[in-house]
């Protein structure tokens, strides 16, 4: 009924839900450089204590970095099979989640870790720099698992729902902006340190 | 393609508009109208209860050494009444404009999305209400509006006003920011046939171009507010100086979002101005293409411009420089406008209803604001005026002398397409010069005592020469500046009754809003009308002569 003009195709002017998660995904950017601005300033600043290069291990979240990282490979799976329609939606949505998974419990172990360390929030600047970082990017992460769960279970109950086209767009342009961002947060976190 | 472009309109769902008009139709309601009329209406009632909260302020300061007001309940005023008008009333006052009116100017049916829009305006209204629930738990936060950092931390405001205020902003921000992505959408893709960029009304393009400042400028502050209240909650340390942490962050986090906002509150504005003066002209824009370009020139400029709040910190001169000779880069796309708006008039047929004279004033009052900003980007300046009453003069000339001034024009003009019924011009007279005098009252003296050296912020004041006269009449401008709206909405009451029946089109105006009836249905268009420029109404009843030089 809103709707007079028809989507043309792969015009993305045209498209409004690939227009409306993109400038989301634009919005988010800002409130994420804000954070990783935050991060950086005080690492520059060396504050006392604990660091990322005393107490993190990139080889160890290196391995769930490259979970998270395939995740994108197998979201794009899953549209290319709801595109063409073909099998295994289903099972592609079914792998992002486990990627998904298996990089938050990653993180989970991280964090018990550098809490045994007595590394918190309110320990130094690097601590309450970094939890709130990749915390901001958990829930991130968290948020992307229970739209692709949504999804999983629509496309499962194909009898109950069409799975929409446009939502699953949203949700990988969505999930590739989290990995996106775990890029920037890996390299500046884990891959640079300030003297 | 047909001339005239019919849209599908079952007549089952055109039964069921018809059921509108409840309470619970309200409460429930994705129509673009409704909830544009509800972000109104939110905005008169803080509009008031902020206003109430000035005059507080005015009544403590209209003698020396009073003692009418604790110094405590000061802080809170100043900071509810800062924080209330602009995340409360303008920013609402203007998204609601925007929500009603563009559809109907670019001829849709309703917003991009519908159920956002609804999700959006509830964010605001419940941010809203939740920072004003601070009063029951302890106290309404009491830091000043930008909130500045260390001030805003545990050891210096123990109590949950802080909290409040970056919990409730938080929901303000994600409201806002929803509506922002909203609007955009809605202009790129639901423009009626015909109705390309270049013709698009010059209001859809202010609120266009701030929607894409709403997107980028808000989560500067959202992430500055999360850090905040991990400061406060988790006892971080980003703020807090003893353990490393920058309270100048918080300043540039703050002013980043800060200065975009200043031109979130004021480009719609500049919308209606593009609106109103045209049409009481009789005459077509002047430079419609300058209007719009200056329009990007000035969202672009403002992202580089923040620290222009921040001289005093002491960042460095080539940052002093970068930043000032910034500030003043942005008042050339302005002085653009005026000078677009005024030619405008030039040789026009101007018709002085009260929509126009609140345009003409707002174009004195808005330059008087834009030229003390000038003053103060000159860094030495700045330094010297800085926290003074001159800040508190400039702030109100350009946020009430302007956006207020263009809300009011924007009442007068639109009121007629929302309701049905003609506001009185009698009253609106009234209304116009009570508004004027009462402004200029409050606010221009306090030019004066700024430069006398009256700081800001400070609950009174001891008798030096002058100041207790100049703060009467700040008082007393106030009072009658809260008069003024008095007859703003008996006008309104007024017109609900007496109110002489508009029409479709009471100003012979020429974009799409004025095709439809007044108020327009739930479905808005039965059909649009053909769009071969930018004054589409215009080409209709003047087939002969349409605009030749604006229709490209």
């Amino acid at each position: 009924m809103t709707e007079h003009r028809v989507a043309t195709g792969d015009d993305l002017l045209h498209d409004k839900t690939r227009l409306a998660i993109l400038l989301f995904i634009a919005s988010e950017a800002i409130f994420f450089a804000c954070l990783i601005a935050a991060y950086v300033r005080y690492a520059s600043a060396s504050p006392l204590g604990p660091n990322a290069h005393t107490v993190l291990d990139p080889l160890k979240t290196g391995f769930y970095t490259a979970c998270l990282l395939s995740s994108s490979i197998t979201i794009y799976l899953a549209e290319r099979a709801q595109r063409l329609h073909q099998a295994g939606l289903s099972r592609w949505l079914a792998g992002t989640m486990l990627l998904g998974l298996v990089f938050l419990y990653g993180e989970m172990q991280e964090y018990r870790k550098l809490l045994h360390e007595n590394v918190t929030v309110s320990r130094n600047l690097f601590g309450s720099t970094y939890y709130t970082l990749t915390g901001f990017h958990a829930l991130h992460v968290t948020v992307g698992l229970v739209l692709l769960g949504t999804m999983l279970v629509i496309s499962i109950k194909r009898k109950l729902f069409k799975p929409q086209q446009s939502a699953l767009t949203c949700i990988s342009y969505y999930w590739h902006f989290v990995d996106a961002v775990w890029v920037a947060v890996f390299s500046v976190v884990y891959l640079w340190s300030a003297q | 393609m047909s001339e005239i472009s019919v849209l599908p309109l079952p007549m089952r769902e055109l039964a069921e508009f018809e059921e509108k008009g409840t309470i619970l139709s309200w409460l429930s309601s994705c129509d673009h109208k409704q909830i544009g009329i509800m972000y109104l209406l939110t905005a008169v009632a803080f509009f008031i209860v902020g206003g109430c909260e000035a005059l507080f302020m005015r009544i403590q300061l209209a003698i020396p050494n009073n003692h009418f007001l604790k110094p405590e309940t000061y802080d809170q005023l100043f900071t509810m009444h800062g924080t209330t008008m602009i995340f409360l009333v303008i920013v609402p006052a203007l998204l609601g404009l925007s929500m009603y009116l563009v559809p109907l100017m670019i001829g849709a049916r309703d917003v991009a999305f519908p159920r956002l829009n609804a999700l959006g305006f509830w964010l605001l209204l419940f941010g809203g209400i939740f920072l004003y629930t601070s009063i029951f738990f302890g106290n309404a936060p009491d830091m000043g509006w930008f909130s500045y950092a260390p001030l805003s931390e545990k050891p210096y405001s123990s109590l949950p006003g802080v909290d409040f205020w970056a919990l409730g902003l938080f929901s303000i921000g994600i409201g806002t920011v929803a509506s922002g992505i909203n609007i955009i959408v809605t202009i790129l893709t639901l423009r009626a046939p015909g109705m390309k960029m270049k013709r698009l009304p010059l209001f859809a393009w202010m609120t266009f171009v701030n929607s894409f400042l709403i997107v980028f400028a808000l989560p500067a502050l959202n992430a500055a507010l999360a850090m905040l209240l991990i400061d406060r909650g988790l006892h971080a340390r980003f703020f807090t100086p003893d353990a490393g942490g920058s309270p100048v962050m918080w300043q540039h986090f703050f002013w980043s979002f800060g200065h975009p906002e200043v031109y979130i509150m004021v480009l719609p504005a500049f919308g209606i101005i593009s609106e109103v003066v045209p049409v009481f002209s009789r005459q077509p824009i002047f430079g419609y293409g300058f209007v719009a370009a200056s329009t990007v020139a000035i969202a672009l400029l403002s992202f580089a411009v923040w620290a222009h709040h921040m001289f005093a910190v002491g960042l460095g001169h080539s940052m002093d420089i970068f930043f000032a000779l910034g500030s003043m880069l942005i008042a050339v796309p302005t002085g653009i406008k005026v000078f677009n708006w005024v030619f405008t008039m030039w040789h026009g047929a101007i018709r002085y209803t009260t929509a126009m004279k609140f345009a003409a004033a707002f174009l004195i009052e808005f330059t008087i604001g834009g030229l003390s900003g000038v003053i103060f980007a000159v860094v030495p300046m700045d330094w010297q005026l800085t926290d003074t009453y001159v800040i508190v003069a400039h702030i109100h000339y350009v946020l009430f002398g302007g956006t207020m001034f263009a809300l009011f024009a924007g009442t007068y003009y639109w009121w007629p397409k929302m309701t049905g019924r003609l506001l009185s011009e009698r009253l609106g007279t009234w209304h116009f010069w009570t508004t004027v005098i009462g402004f200029n009252a409050t606010f221009f003296v306090q030019h004066m005592l700024g430069f006398a050296g009256m700081t800001r912020r400070v609950w009174t004041y001891p008798d030096l020469p002058h100041w207790g006269l100049l703060n009467m009449i700040s008082t007393v401008g106030a009072f009658v500046l809260a008069g003024s709206t008095v007859f703003l909405f008996w006008n309104m009451l007024w017109s609900g009754k007496h109110g002489r029946t508009a029409g479709a089109n009471p100003w012979e105006a020429w974009t799409l809003e004025w095709a439809t009836s007044s108020p327009p249905p739930l479905y808005n268009f039965a059909e649009v009308p053909p769009v071969h420029g930018p004054r589409p109404l215009w080409d209709l009843e003047h087939p002969d002569e349409q605009d030749r030089f604006l229709n490209k």
